[in-house]
């Protein structure tokens, strides 16, 4: 099953299951939306359930948050994370503080489904990795599956979850095939994923970087460099413990991370494997990462922004090198 | 407009004068060090909500803005609770956590007062689609400000609650000062109300220091969107009392205008109606008295209630 059709799956089966499940957002009713998620949906359920927005992200966030709030649950599509921006008033300072700041009494089960990343020359306001401002609110979750199992498994979680969820697709996944289970099936928010098992090295990745991250391994395993792949899965609430276990196995960390270096979240997984498990390391941490740089239109340049697979490889041979050398 | 019984006029006079009494006693508390933070006084502008709520349902939403504690005490939130919220206790209705400016509760349908201008309106809009859902009867009420219909959140939410007939009610509470500039130099129509024809609404503009007015120029924007025939916007002119927030002086406020606008201060006014009315002075003597002992409870209540845990609140961010 495709990514695109595994999202589906899930938004199906939860509007099924729950009548207060509904979608929102710019074309996704007849048109199916940019990345064809919401296809079908309009003709099983209906335009009050499946509903198409003015170009009006401010406005129709904050509509799902109130929707929320009053008892619903809605799925806001935002066609890219670029332009959540528009509405950052509505999640950082309503959607997200509401639970907190009415005491604990509020509960604001909102999905916000949205997609970001490089891959399709699309330029500086289309291609952006911009999790780390949601990473970075206190209230808010952010969820970021890399293959068809975990999107439909993770999506569902998402909307039956309390509080508001920052759900990033990637917009080079829609189109990958995985194995999708046939039986219903949930994937908690908070629980990583080892997709390689490894003992030299581990490389924590989420989003694409995870596809990215599974073919160094790959590479490297030729070389006789075993690296286990930690899939995050959800940045909020991060799943801290499966990355400190496998690093105190392998001793070595890198991680990979489209989004841009400066104040990324690999910034954070490296600060906290610093202090929990600075003794468990035998090479300093290693973030490959996208340059500080707005992402370019020319498809070269597009590619020399961001970290490719080789650049994935050479990150994870410099710490087992040093880790070898220091070792010595 | 209809003539409204002596009954409603004098539970009308009794919130205008609890609301007013609240403020003057936590302006009070907040001189005495009792109260911290930002806070926005009502005072001036008490029969917008009082008008507005004596009109809706109990079950009925409302959103609230930054100045929201009138909303907050029509809706039905508890004096004693609210003042706790104010001196920012565990027994507040955001046990300490939201302070003036975020005051919700469920128990009231009230989805919450906001820091930031115009912060509500798509949460208004949204409440009202979940009704629309639902296929229930209620509205949404949304306060908001000359000030929040300068920012784009108040267009789009007109926009979307226009679009799909959602059942809200805008309130806007022109009190002619963003802070302190003035309604004049934002905007270039007359009345604000007019900007409701660009979204297919209806729009009227009523003095907001009548709260029958009020009251009566709810009725027709009720019908129509229980009727599911969308929303309207009424513009309630009115005035503060002072500055934007209790330390500021207002001294932009040009004093004539003030004067004229306290001459016609929503207590002057109502009394005069309850005058009218054949309502004799005893009567609301016995509801400034029943008042003023609700309104010493309510300090009296904030004043012994305990400090949030700092422990407890360790203990649950901990978890976040």
């Amino acid at each position: 099953m495709k990514y695109r059709e595994a999202l589906r799956a899930a938004l199906q089966e939860e509007m099924e299951r729950d009548a207060t499940v509904f979608c929102v957002g710019e074309g996704i009713g007849e048109r199916g939306g940019s990345y064809k998620v919401t296809e079908g949906l309009l003709a099983q359920f209906g335009p009050g359930r499946v509903i198409d927005t003015p170009l009006s992200e401010a406005g129709f966030v904050g509509l799902g948050a109130g929707a929320a709030i009053a008892g619903q649950r809605p799925v806001v599509e935002i066609l890219f994370i670029d332009f959540l921006l528009q509405a950052m008033d509505q999640v950082v300072n309503q959607a997200a503080k509401y639970r907190f700041m009415s005491g604990g009494e509020g509960r604001v089960p909102l999905v916000v489904r949205t997609q970001g990343g490089t891959g399709n020359s699309l330029a500086g306001q289309h291609s952006q990795s911009l999790e780390a401002l949601y990473y970075h609110v206190p209230g808010l979750k952010v969820v970021m599956p890399a293959t068809p199992r975990d999107a439909k498994g993770l999506l569902k979680s998402a909307i039956r979850d309390d509080d508001p969820v920052i759900f990033i697709e990637h917009k080079l996944l829609y189109m990958t095939d995985g194995e999708v289970p046939a039986e219903d099936y949930l994937i908690p928010l908070g629980q990583a994923d080892i997709k390689r098992s490894g003992s030299d090295v581990t490389l924590v990745a989420w989003s694409h970087m995870v596809v990215k991250s599974l073919q160094a391994a790959e590479l490297l395993a030729a070389e006789g460099i075993s690296t286990e792949v930690i899939d995050l899965r959800t940045l909020v609430p991060m799943d801290v413990d499966c990355v400190l276990d496998s690093v105190r196995r392998t001793g070595r960390l890198v991680i990979a991370q489209e989004a841009i270096k400066r104040g990324g979240v690999g910034s954070d997984v490296a600060a906290i494997v610093a202090e929990r498990a600075f003794d468990h390391l035998r090479a300093p941490i290693v973030r490959v990462a996208g340059w500080n740089t707005t992402i370019p239109f020319n498809l070269g340049l597009e590619k020399a922004s961001v970290p490719q697979v080789d650049d994935i490889v050479a990150g994870v041979r410099s710490v087992v090198q040093s880790g070898a050398a220091a070792g010595t | 407009m209809s003539e409204i019984g002596a009954d409603l006029l004098l539970s009308m006079y009794e919130m205008t004068e609890t609301i007013r009494r609240f403020e003057q006693q936590a302006i009070a508390q907040y001189r005495l060090g009792n109260i911290r933070g930002y806070f926005h006084p009502y005072l001036g502008e008490e029969a917008i909500a009082v008008g507005a709520m004596a009109a809706i349902e109990p079950d009925d939403y409302i959103v609230s803005t930054h100045r929201g504690h009138g909303h907050a005490l029509a809706k039905g939130h508890e004096p004693r609770r609210m003042m706790a919220e104010l001196f920012g206790k565990e027994s507040g209705y955001c046990r300490g956590r939201g302070g003036s400016m975020h005051v919700a509760s469920r128990s009231v349908r009230n989805l919450g007062a906001n820091g930031i201008v115009g912060g509500g309106l798509a949460i208004a809009a949204g409440a009202a689609l979940a009704i629309k859902q639902r296929e229930g009867p209620e509205v949404v009420v949304a306060f908001c400000s000359d000030g929040s219909s300068a920012n784009g959140i108040w267009h789009e939410s007109m926009n979307l609650a226009a679009i799909w007939d959602l059942p809200v009610i805008f309130v806007l509470e022109n009190n002619q000062y963003a802070v302190s500039t003035p309604i004049r130099d934002s905007a270039r129509v007359e009345h604000l109300s007019q900007r409701a024809a660009g979204y297919g609404m209806p729009g009227v503009t009523v003095d907001g220091n009548d709260a029958a007015i009020v009251y009566g120029a709810m009725q027709e924007p009720l019908r129509r969107a229980r009727a599911g025939e969308g929303p309207s916007l009424v513009e309630c002119l009115t005035y503060r009392h002072g500055g934007h927030h209790v330390n500021d002086p207002g001294l932009y406020l040009p004093p004539e205008e003030l004067q004229r606008w306290k001459a016609h201060d929503p207590l002057i006014v109502l009394r005069a109606r309850l005058a009218r009315a054949g309502v004799d002075e005893a009567a609301i003597t016995l509801i400034d008295e029943r008042v003023e002992r609700l309104i010493d409870e309510a300090v009296e209540f904030a004043t012994a209630s305990p400090n949030p845990s700092v422990e407890d609140f360790l203990a649950e961010v901990a978890t976040l």
